[in-house]
């Protein structure tokens, strides 16, 4: 499943996507996001799996959580989460 | 050399008279909703404070939203740039320009007086003065008075909603709950200064750090705004309002 | 922005509503569930016996969410003879989910909502639109109503009830017409430009000025709504049958516009769109209740 977390509204479109069918579970992404906006949650509710997702405190404010790792300017940035997402699951969408 | 500078704002219009770089006349009004009308007016007013005639002006440079609307002129320039040269010529040493109105908020890095970065938050009422003006009506309290009665705080408290239609919401159950409207003034303007600073630390020019735009008038978005910064001082020019105005006419007088 | 905002008063004068099925006995069910949502502007309880749908209720959330949590419940229940300490197994979700506190598990209303749907609307139902008090949903599911890809927004009140009440108090036009009367115009005038609704309203404002009629207004603002949520729903790639749930689905102004954008009719129920989440709620709360009893898994 495709989870996007994250807002829209009259600035742009903010969603940080956690595919959790890719999502190990290993949690690697919560330890690197230096805004701690990550977190484990059980995502199916008939599965006791967990998954990441983007914690509740970050997800209406998403786009300021992530301000300091994407400066703005022309060179390419890697993201912490996504870096050190080994299944490549996590995806920003700015 | 005789320019005038005109900021077509969402909320406001503004002009500025230029005289061989001295500002000698300025005037603003309510933009309405024939704001063509009221650029005119402005225009006039500006002019006759400067006493000076139109024919005299050699060059008349709009900025603002509404820009390209803006009767007989010349040229337009973004808001960016007009703030950052108005910014340039007053204080040269500046690196950081921070210009909130009524609707958008802009974080500009400049360096030698030139625009290196920006950031905007644009179209959202929560990260501009929009946020102030509908919490003033929600506290029942001049929007003047907004900002020294957030200065009475005693406790930061959380907003939770993000958005000024649900901020008013919440602000309605927390008068409910005799939150002391204080402390509801401060969390609107934190919250709007929590949404700059974020956006500082994309652009990062770091101090001396300028503070333009309607809302550098509140002084509890500048307090909320220097803490956020976690700087001694947010530095604010004469009549800030009128800085975006300002760079325009000065762009007029290079052109 | 110089307009007199009125102080924000509730124009939407909600129906509170409950039903049950008087043919079904509850005394003879194996597994009695229940779901309970609790929103930001109204809460559900949907009460099921052996899976078919037995009793609903729909209320307004008051200031408490456990207590609107429990109000729900007691309205589902109320001339059924059921007591609540009779139900197996209770699943809260919604805003308050984590306040429902006699539900023995939480579930996103993610989740909820897509096997609501999938009860209320059937197995080809693929993509739901979700408009809720203050937020907006776009899910895409499979024929089971498992969760395939979904997008929330409840940052921005742009596409949710709030927004909606926000122009039905400027226009002082009770609710449940700003639909009916957006529909009521010869020719659709361009929408508002502002996605945002605080701008939107000032927009508004600037057209009232101008002489514009009340109805072209709300037409001009209905079709900007549906246009922000069709976007929405394009995100996460549309696959029929779709069906509209939440308080929006009742408001033809903004259904008729999103079905005009995407070329085909949303699928109708005969069960109320407001019950979508708690109904998923409930079933979850069987299917946990059965897994539970056959040594699955745990009653918490």
């Amino acid at each position: 499943m495709k989870a996007h977390h994250g807002y829209e509204d009259g600035s742009g479109r903010f969603y940080i996507t956690v595919d959790t069918a890719r999502c190990n579970g290993c949690a690697e992404c919560v330890a690197a996001c230096p805004a701690r906006a990550l977190e484990m949650v059980e995502e199916d509710p008939m599965e006791e799996r967990l998954v990441a997702a983007i914690s509740e405190a970050h997800r209406r404010r998403i786009r300021y959580s992530c301000a300091s790792c994407k400066p703005t300017g022309y060179d390419p940035v890697t993201l912490p989460c996504v870096a050190a997402c080994e299944p490549d699951a996590i995806e920003h969408s700015w | 050399m005789i320019t005038v500078g005109i900021d077509m704002g969402a909320k406001n219009v503004k002009a500025v008279v230029l005289i061989d770089g001295e500002v000698t006349g300025r005037a603003i009004k309510v933009a309405g909703f024939d704001t063509d009308e009221t650029a005119r007016e402005v225009l006039a007013a500006a002019l006759g404070q400067a006493s000076v005639s139109r024919g005299e002006v050699r060059g008349v440079f709009a900025t603002g939203v509404g820009r390209n609307d803006a009767p007989q002129s010349d040229g337009t320039i973004t808001d960016v740039s007009a703030a950052a040269r108005a910014v340039a010529s007053l204080r040269p040493e500046a690196r950081t320009v921070i210009d909130v109105g009524a609707e958008e908020g802009r974080v500009i890095r400049v360096e030698g007086g030139k625009v290196v970065d920006f950031a905007i938050n644009e179209k959202c009422a929560a990260g501009a003065g929009a946020f102030t003006e509908a919490m003033a009506r929600a506290l029942e309290v001049p929007l003047e008075e907004l900002g020294p009665l957030s200065l009475e705080s005693t406790q930061a408290i959380e907003m939770n909603a993000q958005c000024v239609v649900f901020a008013e919401s919440e602000v309605v159950s927390m008068i409910h709950n005799n939150v002391p409207k204080p402390d509801m003034a401060r969390a609107v303007h934190d919250a709007i200064a929590s949404r700059i600073v974020s956006m500082t630390r994309r652009v990062s020019g770091g101090p001396p750090v300028v503070l333009v735009g309607g809302l550098a008038r509140n002084v509890g978005f500048i307090d909320s705004l220097r803490r956020g910064l976690e700087i001694e001082a947010v530095e604010i020019p004469k009549d800030p309002e009128f800085i975006p105005a300002l760079g325009a006419a000065i762009t007029a007088a290079r052109t | 922005m110089t307009d007199e905002l009125a102080p924000t008063r509730e124009h939407w004068r909600w129906k509170e509503d409950r039903w049950h099925d008087r043919g079904l006995r509850w005394e003879d069910a194996s597994i009695i569930s229940a779901g309970i949502d609790v929103g930001s502007v109204s809460s559900q309880a949907v009460v099921m016996v052996d899976g078919r749908l037995f009793a609903w209720s729909s209320i307004r959330t008051g200031a408490s969410s456990p207590q609107s949590a429990r109000d729900a419940m007691a309205r589902a229940l109320e001339g059924t003879g059921l007591e609540v300490e009779r139900i197996h197994f209770i699943v809260g979700t919604g805003y308050g989910r984590v306040n429902v506190p006699f539900a023995h598990k939480a579930i996103t209303e993610i989740h909820c909502h897509a096997r609501g749907a999938n009860f209320m609307y059937g197995d080809r139902v693929r993509t739901i639109l979700d408009m809720g008090g203050q937020d907006c949903k776009a899910i895409r599911c499979d024929e089971r109503g498992k969760v395939v890809n979904f997008r929330m927004n409840d940052k921005c009140a742009a596409g949710t009830g709030r927004g909606m009440e926000v122009f039905a108090d400027l226009l002082q036009v009770p609710i449940d017409r700003v639909g009916p009367m957006s529909l009521e115009v010869d020719e659709e005038p361009p929408p508002v430009s502002s996605t945002c609704v605080v701008f939107a309203k000032s927009e508004a404002s600037g057209l009232l000025r101008q002489g514009w009629p009340k109805e072209k207004v709300l037409a001009a603002y209905c079709s900007a709504m549906a246009h922000r949520v069709f976007a929405l729903l394009r995100s996460v790639r549309v696959e029929r049958e779709f069906a509209i749930t939440g308080g929006i689905a009742k408001n033809p102004g903004v259904v008729r516009r999103i079905e005009r954008e995407l070329g085909f009719e949303a699928i109708r129920s005969d069960i109320d769109s407001q019950i979508a989440g708690a109904l998923g709620a409930a079933l979850f709360a069987h299917a946990l209740e059965q897994k539970a009893r056959s040594g699955g898994g745990e009653r918490r």
